[in-house]
């Protein structure tokens, strides 16, 4: 090893200013979002504060500002966002499993195998609204194969029953979770695949090797290690679909619902539409009822990714 | 049933001392498993003599990795109870030929082999039968400790909960046993709850040989146990691995010569997919009929 010749030494002062400012540059762009962030919430707070009691969460809306309230949209939205993770979570591991898990042989169904990765990728980048058409042509009419919305081809007890279904599913919370199910599915998907793909082999093959059958090495072994992973995508996932608006403004659209929904079949009205109906109007009181309708937007999706964090915690205490 | 002494089944009746619980429900046992154990135990128990009983048989075996061939035509015989070291330079194919006993490598899509590999006359390469219930009865230490992430308890108690429905009791005197077996029991005693990631590397290898030995086989394959250890726990488990030759046939795949020398029985030397010279390690290491045993034993090249 010889040094060229001529090659003048770099200058010291200038390699240790480099150094800090880069190190700066960083730190600024992560305030960048902090910042914004804070602003943001502080901006909310401010406006939405007076609102902000029990009686907002329980009433229903209002033509007067004073006495609007939220409730039917937060219950709208939990059931929507309740019924989409509970289908879309399962179904997204499940396919998560099987593409990284079950990887074929043969040349020609890897092919189909990698056909169907990058489709599902690409499925990701589908623009929400998209996804609500396809909800109201599959779920909501359901292709107007059995019967259409005032007349349902097959039903399971009355409107009145909690348990009361009918095909098509027509403008209810079924149809809606279904469509967000549809929108979050890529996202939960891929990241279930990263998770996956995270557990070391050596766990698999020290599973097998046990005498482990596929399923108990996926179910015992690669599903638990991965499950904080998952989980970290659900959070992402669930923050995506309870914001959604353009699918849900798709199926429900703007309608006035005074109460929760109670079964799944009912119709429904979610946090972001009520939340972009009452900014849409003049009054200024009402800008702030939307600010306050944010501010509950975001404690709920807290709530809900709380839940998966404990979860994720659970199953991440062996691995500590 | 009941006198269908599989290992598993025997592993479990000591485990379970017999003034605690007088019998162990063996239908529990698969019994396509346990007819298929006693089936292989009646072929290979016509001689008294353990010392010469072959526990596998390999004749004309050969294997590839898509068009490249990783062994050829190897013959050997692994005698029952003792150990046989597998030394070679890196890319022999010592390793292969250790992972198809277990047929691990159907992990990987392009692999295949064709000749005779058996174990106790059950045909190990035969499409037909039950690699699960294989791999059962073949143990395997990977040469990296990969305890899983669970508590110690369960890491051991992981193969026998795979096979067996089993009450806590028993299962706890498994364990107990398959740790003590494993020279772990007094280390990690008063923390079988905690996390196996928390011990080390050294106590991690030997949790592993416990986790193999709890599923009950009769053969373990070690595949370098000790390549990622100190020389204090290579110490220890190679005093392991001497104390468990009178109870398994095991097999270990080692770069360190003087390792072969200390705990094997046999030696089998491999090269370039070849199997050059296999007999007794006093052999093979003082007296080699082949110039390239000795010049790799010697230390000369590898």
């Amino acid at each position: 090893m010889t040094i060229p010749a001529g090659s003048a030494p770099r200058g010291k002062l200038q390699r240790a200013l480099k150094n800090h400012a880069f190190r700066w540059f960083c730190t600024l762009c992560a305030a960048v979002s902090v910042v914004v962030l804070a602003i943001l919430l502080g901006s909310l707070l401010l406006q939405g504060w007076r609102h902000l009691d029990l009686e907002f969460i329980r009433n229903a809306p209002s033509r007067k500002p004073e006495k609007a309230g939220l409730g039917p949209a937060m219950w709208g939205s939990i059931w929507i966002c309740a019924a989409c993770a509970l289908t879309a979570l399962p179904i997204g591991a499940a396919t998560a499993i099987f593409l990284e898990e079950y990887k074929p042989a043969s040349p020609f169904i890897r092919k189909l195998h990698g056909f169907l990765q990058l489709n599902i990728s690409n499925l990701a980048g589908v623009p929400s609204i998209v996804y609500g058409i396809i909800g109201l042509t599959a779920f909501v009419q359901m292709f107007g194969l059995v019967g259409n919305l005032n007349e349902p081809g097959f039903t399971v007890g009355t409107p009145d029953d909690w348990y009361y279904l009918q095909l098509p599913f027509g403008r209810g919370v079924l149809a809606g979770g279904l469509t967000l199910m549809l929108v979050i599915l890529p996202i939960v998907i891929v990241s279930s695949q990263e998770a996956l793909r995270a557990v070391p082999n050596s766990l698999r093959e020290g599973a097998l090797a046990c005498g482990a059958t596929k399923w108990q090495m996926v179910w015992r072994m690669t599903l638990p290690a991965a499950v904080p992973g998952i989980m970290t995508g659900a959070i992402l996932a669930m923050s995506r679909a309870i914001g959604e608006a353009a699918p849900i403004l798709v199926i429900a659209g703007i309608v006035f619902i005074r109460f929760t929904p109670q079964h799944l079949m009912d119709e429904f009205t979610a946090m972001p539409l009520q939340i972009y109906d009452w900014a849409g109007r003049p009054q200024d009181e009402f800008h702030r009822v939307a600010a306050t309708g944010i501010l509950v937007l975001l404690a709920v999706l807290l709530t809900f990714n709380a839940s998966a964090v404990l979860i994720r915690q659970r199953f991440q205490k062996p691995l500590q | 049933m009941t006198q269908m002494q599989s290992p598993l089944t025997a592993d479990i009746a000591l485990a379970a001392s017999p003034r605690r619980v007088p019998r162990i429900d063996v239908s529990n046992v698969t019994s396509r498993s346990l007819s298929l154990l006693a089936e292989h135990r009646e072929n290979a128990s016509p001689s008294d003599d353990a010392e010469t009983e072959t526990a596998v048989r390999v004749r004309g075996f050969s294997s590839w990795y898509g068009d490249f061939q990783a062994l050829h035509d190897i013959t050997v015989d692994i005698p029952q109870r003792q150990v046989t070291a597998l030394i070679g330079p890196s890319g022999c194919g010592k390793s292969t030929f250790l992972r198809w006993v277990n047929r691990m490598n159907d992990l990987v899509p392009s692999a295949r082999a064709s000749g005779t590999l058996d174990l106790h006359g059950m045909d190990v390469l035969a499409g037909t039968i039950d690699v699960v219930d294989l791999r059962r009865r073949v143990g395997m230490v990977f040469q990296k400790p990969n305890p899983f992430p669970k508590s110690i308890y369960d890491n051991v108690a992981f193969g026998p909960r795979l096979h067996l429905k089993i009450r806590k009791p028993v299962l706890d005197d498994l364990v107990e046993r398959s740790l003590r077996r494993a020279a772990l029991w007094d280390e990690v005693k008063d923390r079988l709850k905690d996390s196996a990631l928390g011990l080390s590397g050294g106590q991690q290898q030997r949790l592993c040989i416990a986790r193999a030995i709890a599923a009950g086989p009769e053969v373990l394959l070690m595949d370098e146990p000790c390549s990622a250890l100190d020389p204090k726990s290579t110490a220890r488990i190679e005093e392991l691995i001497a104390e468990l030759r009178d109870r398994y046939t095991i097999m270990i795949v080692t770069h360190n010569m003087q390792q072969a020398a200390r705990v094997s029985d046999l030696t089998a030397f491999f090269f370039e997919g070849w199997l050059v010279e296999s007999g007794s390690t006093e052999q093979i290491f003082t007296k080699p009929r082949n110039s390239q045993t000795e010049e790799y034993v010697s230390g000369r090249f590898g």
